[in-house]
């Protein structure tokens, strides 16, 4: 009973907010700053995220660039192990999850029939801590010894005893790049179980909506887990503690347990929402309904849950009972099947469908390819006793990039080719799409397909050199990195192209096989929507 | 027209797969194949589930391939409107799982097998530390430790690379092959990790803690690893190399070893006697320095501000000399700075003292000799 009076206020109180400033949005600066408004927030949160992904970007291009050819050419080891740090932090807390974040904020409340998120000033907050964040973690590599140079993962003792002073910036940044995640994900989950319009109940709501729900849950559930990690590292290195230094009775191997509980929930994180994306464009381009919506949904369920249970399998070498390999290995492998259950459904959704190939199917379609060329490599590493061949060396390099490059990312492009629209009002520029779409396809396929071979070849990671004998493929490498990155220059100029309403404008419901609220509000979508709950038709 | 479209890009995948499964074959494209039994069963676990997975792909790729073909809107297809099928639903997840305890199977008992380093015939400790591995022979008494010897100029493109270019060592590990090696690793800073892909081995090195691991080579030969795991800066400089000798040939090494060391010892007790000349131990410090300081403290001493201190001037350099022997002797704790006594002869570490305060313009004069060093050390006693 209390959940549903609490849904008539918020939606009571949501119009009411509406009624007040039908006038749109202020002028300037202040729009930005104050706004509690979810598509400005969600704007803010996709520009940021797009800026954080052309900064690690280009540091991905100076990793390459040293890497281009055996010797020491262009930067010094200390700072390639800065680059490649800073890279996979950005990557990770500043481009991926921030996008996501802009995507759910844009779009949940448009999907919900909400009149906005449930918790708008605490929105406007959990964005405008990030730039902070990431200022702090990038003004740490201009002090005296550089920036973290201890890897994304900041193993200790590397990141304790053996790390520069920067160290204190960095977990300085991670807590409130938590905070942040956290505050979102709060957001997140209220806004769902709070603000649905009536009759959306739990087995309408679209499946990115799902997807983010449980993402929302895993996101509360390990970033406490990062703060505490990086809290312990911080009073290992400055407060005289030894929770992982083994001369005071700690054990560095616990570390990896505490950030690995974290991480591989992280990695889900970082792929259920983009799940939610290529559930909802498929079928609209194959004009045909989700093949297993309910299976869809339990088998996120059902991923998530398990990633509680695969930590170690990040840490086979570190030296465990073999019994505890055998059952990290197992619950590794189980992933597979609900992951292939997804795969499974987009193909069968396809089946017999009226297959069109827009721009935003076109990334989709290559989403699940290569994604599962990811998986693939996943499962492979899931085999304990090759992993141990595998581990540390570019084939692990080779497939996170394949999950996260073509898998997160692309259908992270993938929304915003099906979406955009929607926000800007007017068909962005379909040629320069095309074009992104090729460039990106063949240049990601030549940057990290070949890093298969120099890993299984015996490449390890995070060297800035190499024995002469990976020289061809590397350079071959370093070519598609450069040809990816520009391809993505592509994208930014069709995106402010149609940010500034250049091109057609388009009808309220873009895709002709699209379903959902979205496309029930006019093109652009106005500043207000659903002020009034819409009615539920089964 | 689209029919021979699809039957020309099935032929073109169906006869390109031979040459992409030879392609995987061979050894700058793939795994090593190795020269142990257990490299073999884990080259053999990694390509039947790279076919296996292969197969799936074949499978599902080619049903989307299929429908993204012939159930295009431009053919005029009408889409149908089956969806939720609790049979396909069931038969797409048992399967998988059927094919998964297939891989389960093989892949436990390969790792049974890996994880048993019991009735060994030698044991090694092997230590990391940044950024060279020390090897200690548990049951003959005999230690070493084994530097990348890569030139730095052929890191800094200055002369041309050689062919096992940051894969060569000083002093490799020797093992005897046909016997079972038993590795006891752990690591006297941060975690590394000793890897030799012929061998299928890779363990972290744990401060603080041992792992296990071993193999039994097939061949004689000279098997070349790296350093797995990031452990700082000159993570990519640190090589494993291991020689494997016949068994005959590796006892009479090991007595060559013995003989080696009574004399090093009986080189120790004569410098003790005598006075080397400044310039001695300033060309000894030199290449001392060079070979085991400069990775931090940098060739031309200023060290990288905020990482590593710079020597010129700094109050070791210019403070007492016993100071300057006590860190060099013990290291300092809870900085990377390590204890060298057990990497260093009394005579190197004379003259790397003697070199450091005397290079980079300091010209102090000190002149410390292998004595004094020994001084020092058993001061106590």
């Amino acid at each position: 009973m209390n959940s549903v009076t609490s849904t008539q206020d918020t939606i009571q109180h949501g119009s009411d907010q509406g009624h007040d400033s039908h006038h749109g949005p202020a002028k300037g600066i202040k729009r930005w700053l104050y706004t509690t408004n979810h598509k400005d927030i969600g704007s803010l949160y996709l520009w940021f995220a797009f800026i954080m992904f052309l900064v690690g970007g280009a540091m991905a291009m100076v990793i390459r660039a040293e890497l281009f050819q055996p010797g020491l050419q262009i930067v010094e080891p200390h700072f390639f192990n800065q680059m490649t740090t800073v890279h996979g932090l950005i990557m990770v807390f500043g481009a991926v999850m921030p996008a996501f974040t802009g995507l759910a904020n844009w779009m949940i409340p448009m999907m919900i029939g909400a009149p906005d998120m449930a918790l708008p000033r605490m929105n406007n907050l959990s964005f405008w801590i990030l730039p902070f964040a990431f200022l702090i973690l990038l003004a740490s590599l201009f002090v005296e010894g550089g920036g973290p140079a201890f890897g994304w993962t900041f193993y200790a003792p590397l990141s304790t005893t053996y790390s520069g002073d920067s160290t204190a910036l960095f977990v300085f940044s991670v807590h409130i790049m938590g905070i942040s995640s956290i505050m979102g994900a709060i957001n997140v989950i209220v806004t769902i179980w709070n603000m649905r319009a009536p009759g959306m109940t739990w087995f309408k709501l679209p499946l990115f909506v799902w997807t983010w729900l449980i993402t929302a849950f895993l996101l509360i559930a390990v970033m406490p887990v990062l703060a505490g990690a990086v809290t312990m590292v911080l009073t290992d290195k400055y407060f005289g503690t030894s929770f992982f230094d083994a001369a005071g009775g700690g054990d560095p191997v616990m570390f990896q347990h505490i950030f690995w509980f974290f991480g591989h929930p992280e990695v889900y994180i970082m792929i259920l929402p983009a799940f939610g994306i290529i559930s909802t464009i498929v079928p609209a381009f194959s004009r045909k309904k989700l093949f297993g919506y309910t299976s869809m949904v339990y088998a996120t369920v059902s991923i998530a849950l398990l990633s509680f249970l695969v930590w170690a399998h990040h840490m086979f070498t570190t030296g465990m009972p073999v019994y505890a390999e055998l059952f990290f290995m197992y619950c590794t492998m189980l992933i597979s099947v609900p992951t292939g259950v997804k795969v499974f459904n987009w193909v069968a959704t396809m089946w017999r469908g009226a297959i069109s190939y827009e721009v935003p199917m076109l990334f989709s379609l290559a989403f699940i390819v290569l994604f599962t060329f990811g998986g693939f490599s996943g499962l492979m590493l899931a085999i304990t006793p090759v992993d141990f061949q595998y581990h540390d060396t570019y084939f692990v390099v080779a497939h996170f990039h394949y999950v996260l490059v073509t898998g997160a990312i692309f259908s992270l492009i993938a929304a915003a080719y099906y979406w955009l629209p929607k926000w800007t009002g007017v068909m962005y520029d379909v040629g320069l799409a095309k074009l992104h779409f090729w460039c990106s396809l063949i240049s990601v396929n030549v940057l990290f397909f070949p890093m298969h071979f120099v890993g299984l070849a015996g490449m390890p990671r995070r060297i800035p050199d190499y024995s002469i004998q990976f020289a061809d493929w590397n350079q071959i490498i370093s070519l598609g990195g450069f040809a990816f990155g520009l391809s993505q220059l592509i994208f930014l100029a069709l995106v402010i192209k149609a940010c500034r309403k250049q091109g057609e404008p388009v009808a309220d419901k873009v895709w002709d096989g699209a379903e959902g609220l979205e496309w029930t509000v006019a093109s652009p979508a106005p500043y207000h929507t659903f002020t009034t709950p819409p009615k539920i038709q089964d | 027209m689209v029919k021979r479209v699809v039957l020309s890009v099935c032929a073109l995948i169906a006869s390109s797969l031979p040459f992409i499964c030879l392609g995987a074959e061979k050894s700058d494209l793939n795994l090593p194949v190795g020269v142990t039994d257990i490299s073999q069963k884990v080259y053999d676990l990694h390509m039947t589930i790279f076919y296996i997975c292969i197969a799936i792909g074949v499978v599902v790729f080619g049903v989307m391939l299929w429908a993204m073909i012939f159930h295009r809107k431009s053919r005029g297809v009408k889409a149908a409107n089956f969806h939720e099928s609790l049979k396909v639903e069931v038969a797409w997840t048992v399967i998988p799982f059927v094919i998964l305890i297939g891989m389960a199977i093989p892949a436990t008992k390969t790792l049974f097998e890996m994880e048993d380093a019991s009735e060994s015939d030698v044991t090694i400790v092997v230590t990391g530390s940044q950024w060279k591995w020390h090897y200690k022979y548990l049951d003959d008494d005999i230690e070493f430790y084994s530097l990348m010897s890569t030139p730095m100029e052929q890191i800094k493109n200055k002369w041309v690379k050689g062919d096992d270019y940051l894969l060569e060592v000083d002093k490799p590990l020797v093992i005897p092959t046909d016997r079972k090696v038993r590795f006891l690793m752990t690591s006297d800073d941060v975690i590394h990790s000793w890897w030799v892909p012929d061998f299928a081995v890779k363990k972290d090195a744990n401060p603080g803690f041992i792992n296990e691991a071993w193999t039994r080579v097939n061949e004689p030969g000279i098997y070349r690893g790296q350093c797995a795991e990031l452990c700082g800066k000159d993570h990519a400089f640190m090589p494993v190399v291991v020689k494997a000798l016949p068994p005959e040939e590796f006892d009479a090494w090991m007595i060559e070893q013995k003989r080696i060391k009574a004399e090093a010892a009986a080189e120790e007790a004569r410098l003790l006697a005598m006075n080397m000349s400044f310039d001695d131990l300033m060309q000894e410090g030199e290449s001392v320095y060079l070979a085991y300081c400069a990775a931090c403290h940098q060739a031309n001493g200023a060290g990288l501000p905020g990482v590593f201190p710079s020597l010129i001037n700094s109050p070791i350099t210019i403070g007492g000399v016993d100071g300057h022997i006590d860190i060099v002797v013990n290291g300092k704790k809870g900085t990377a700075m390590q204890a060298f006594v057990k990497q260093l002869s009394l005579k190197q570490i004379a003259a790397v003292v003697t070199y450091e305060r005397n290079a980079w313009g300091m010209n102090s004069g000190d002149i410390v000799q292998p004595k004094d060093v020994y001084q020092f050390i058993n001061q106590g006693e």
